[in-house]
């Protein structure tokens, strides 16, 4: 854990304008999406990035990959700065960054067949062509727990899990460096979270993966992750490793988090609302 | 748990013709609930949960539907209800909650003219002001604060946990024997889906307020339920108390769900327990027992259709659909100490 990180993000904004007027907008108001937000990622990590709906942690990971323009603040990718960059050049920057979506159903093209959508990225980058595509595409639905001859189905003949093996095929067909997968399993069923949790894992190991994991479930990210922050409000309120923050938290938020996840074991949830005086 | 039963479900069968053909949502599920008694059903996606729990109070009646069964509330059969006896049983008996309650109700008019006007709608005699009287006790008795002021907030104005618990507010307007409740804190962030368990919680230990609990989530589950029915594939594979559910599950989709659960209360495993494959389609369902694909414990005799029975001598209303005999499960589903389901290798 020690020498320069692979990821260091400093001050980071990212505010919306709410604006009004019917010919003329005016800003009448700022949203504090992501409000001055610092954290590094070393080599080889998971930070799980924690927090209820309208945290930004959604914002954070996207203004990161620079997917949303950051308002002000600094990301550094390897050492140099990406934030800010234009499209034309972060487009080299997109082989080491990626990113892991929520919504399987949403996030793949319904047009396309899977082996188009997963080569595309190798495609655009001049990687592979022909038919060096077409074995590359076949070894990473192999590699995702998929088969070769799904090459040319498309995405509704898919179950969602089997939907999000796609998406991650997508996001590491050109080998990235750091992964933001963006609630990746809350969307699947809870058979399904499971296995998607593990091909994760197994990937980090294989591939040398870093990744920044967002998610609103804090049980899954402390599975997950090496160091957890807690976002509350567009801020960092706590940051450590994952179990530090998880037994001994010092945030009031953090705290109020870790107290209202559902224990799945009646005798320890009975115990837990008799101690608050519940029943 | 003694006595009649309050809702008694016989042998429910829901098929719907769609374009790839019939499906049959809910296949043979039967359960009963007692008074002031919280049950919970709990499957995945295709499960037949939902389908359940809406054809219970006739919302499932349509010219591609097909309905079989009984469902009794207290003697009375609701499967060949007319749509008038209907609307006075949902409301009037059974109160609902869904998962959103965004789209439940009308955007366009405020929360309280929507309570008030649920309860004239029912009660010939009720004054306006009395309805509005008794939908501020009521927005007041789910923990809405300033009710009197907030009763004329239209739902946008609403947080999601606010408008959750004008629903609340809403189902319970006319002192229903049953509340129907489904996924009703799965749009919710964690701590506002406290506060609503607790609700449901004190609106059952208070008013004993017998509650239908469909949920995809054992943590609500184990916090809320009194007992459990476990579906998956659109029939019931177990079905027992909380606590029989939870140590000593007798089904390996039962199990495995258990074992690959991240738990905040214990060490964290190298890797998460999993169940390997995804439900079957409903279209295409395995011949026998629908978990047979998915199970590394299968063997020959589970291409025939287990029956829902009493396995157990010492536990006569623990069931469940599973060849395997008891001591038989107890020692299968150990995996490494702890309850869960062998994944056969990738």
């Amino acid at each position: 854990m020690s020498g320069a990180p692979l990821l260091e993000v400093t001050d980071l904004v990212k505010h919306f304008p709410v604006k009004r007027g019917l010919l003329i907008d005016r800003t009448i108001d700022q949203i504090r999406a992501v409000d001055g937000v610092s954290f590094t990622v070393q080599a080889g990590e998971t930070l799980g990035l924690v927090g209820e709906s309208g945290s930004g942690k959604s914002t954070l990971g996207r203004a990161v990959l620079q997917l949303l323009e950051p308002t002000s603040g600094s990301v550094r990718f390897e050492g140099r700065e990406i934030a800010g960059l234009s499209r034309r050049a972060m487009r080299p920057l997109r082989r080491e960054l990626q990113m892991v979506f929520q919504d399987p159903y949403a996030s793949l093209n319904p047009r396309k067949r899977v082996g188009q959508i997963i080569g595309e990225p190798l495609r655009l980058q001049n990687v592979a062509r022909g038919g060096e595509l077409r074995r590359e595409v076949q070894g990473l639905l192999e590699r995702v727990g998929l088969s070769p001859e799904h090459y040319n189905r498309f995405p509704h003949e898919f179950s969602g899990g089997q939907r999000q093996r796609i998406g991650i095929a997508r996001a590491i067909a050109l080998r990235p460096k750091l992964i933001v997968a963006d609630e990746p399993v809350s969307a699947l069923d809870v058979s399904i979270r499971a296995q998607i949790v593990n091909l994760l894992a197994d990937l980090q190991e294989e591939l040398g993966l870093t990744y920044v994991f967002v998610a609103h479930d804090i049980g899954i990210v402390r599975h997950v992750s090496d160091r957890i922050a807690v976002m509350h409000e567009g801020k960092i309120v706590e940051e450590g490793p994952a179990e530090r923050v998880c037994e001994q938290p010092r945030d009031a938020y953090t705290k109020q988090l870790l107290a209202a996840v559902p224990i799945p074991d009646p005798r320890e949830a009975r115990a837990r609302r008799e101690a608050l005086g519940m029943a | 748990m003694s006595g009649e039963p309050l809702l008694a479900v016989r042998d429910l069968r829901v098929g719907f013709a769609t374009e790839g053909g019939r499906v049959q949502a809910v296949d043979g599920v039967s359960f009963e609930l007692a008074p002031g008694e919280v049950l919970a059903i709990v499957g995945e996606s295709g499960a037949g949960k939902s389908v359940t729990a809406q054809t219970i109070i006739g919302l499932t009646k349509s010219g591609n539907a097909r309905i079989e069964g009984s469902v009794r509330l207290r003697g009375t059969e609701l499967i060949d209800a007319g749509d008038e006896e209907l609307r006075k049983v949902r409301g009037e008996r059974v109160g609902m909650v869904f998962q959103d309650p965004m789209t439940s109700f009308n955007p366009v008019y405020r929360i309280g003219a929507q309570i008030v006007e649920a309860i004239r709608a029912h009660r010939d005699g009720a004054s306006k002001a009395d309805a509005r009287e008794r939908a501020i006790e009521l927005l007041d008795s789910v923990g809405i604060p300033d009710a009197p002021r907030r009763i004329d907030a239209y739902p946008h104005e609403f947080s999601g946990g606010m408008r959750q618990r004008a629903m609340i507010a809403m189902a319970l307007a006319l002192e229903p024997e049953v509340l129907i409740a489904d996924e009703p804190t799965t749009a919710l962030d964690v701590t506002v889906q406290a506060q609503i368990l607790a609700l449901l919680e004190r609106l059952n230990r208070e008013r004993g307020l017998a509650t239908i609990l469909i949920t995809h989530d054992l943590g609500v589950v184990a916090e809320v339920a009194d007992r459990v029915v476990v579906m998956y594939a659109g029939r019931v594979i177990e079905q027992g108390t909380l606590d029989e559910i939870f140590y000593d599950p007798q089904h390996p989709y039962t199990w495995g769900l258990l074992g690959s659960l991240t738990r905040m209360d214990r060490e964290r495993p190298q890797r998460l327990p999993q169940i390997s494959g995804a439900p079957p389609s409903l279209l295409d369902l395995p011949q026998g027992c629908s978990f047979r694909p998915r199970c590394p414990h299968e063997f020959g005799r589970c291409s025939e259709l287990p029956g829902l029975d009493a396995r157990l001598a010492e536990a006569p209303s623990h069931l469940d659909r599973c060849w395997f005999s008891p001591e038989d499960k107890r020692e299968r589903r150990l995996v490494e100490g702890e309850i869960g389901l062998e994944a056969p290798a990738r």
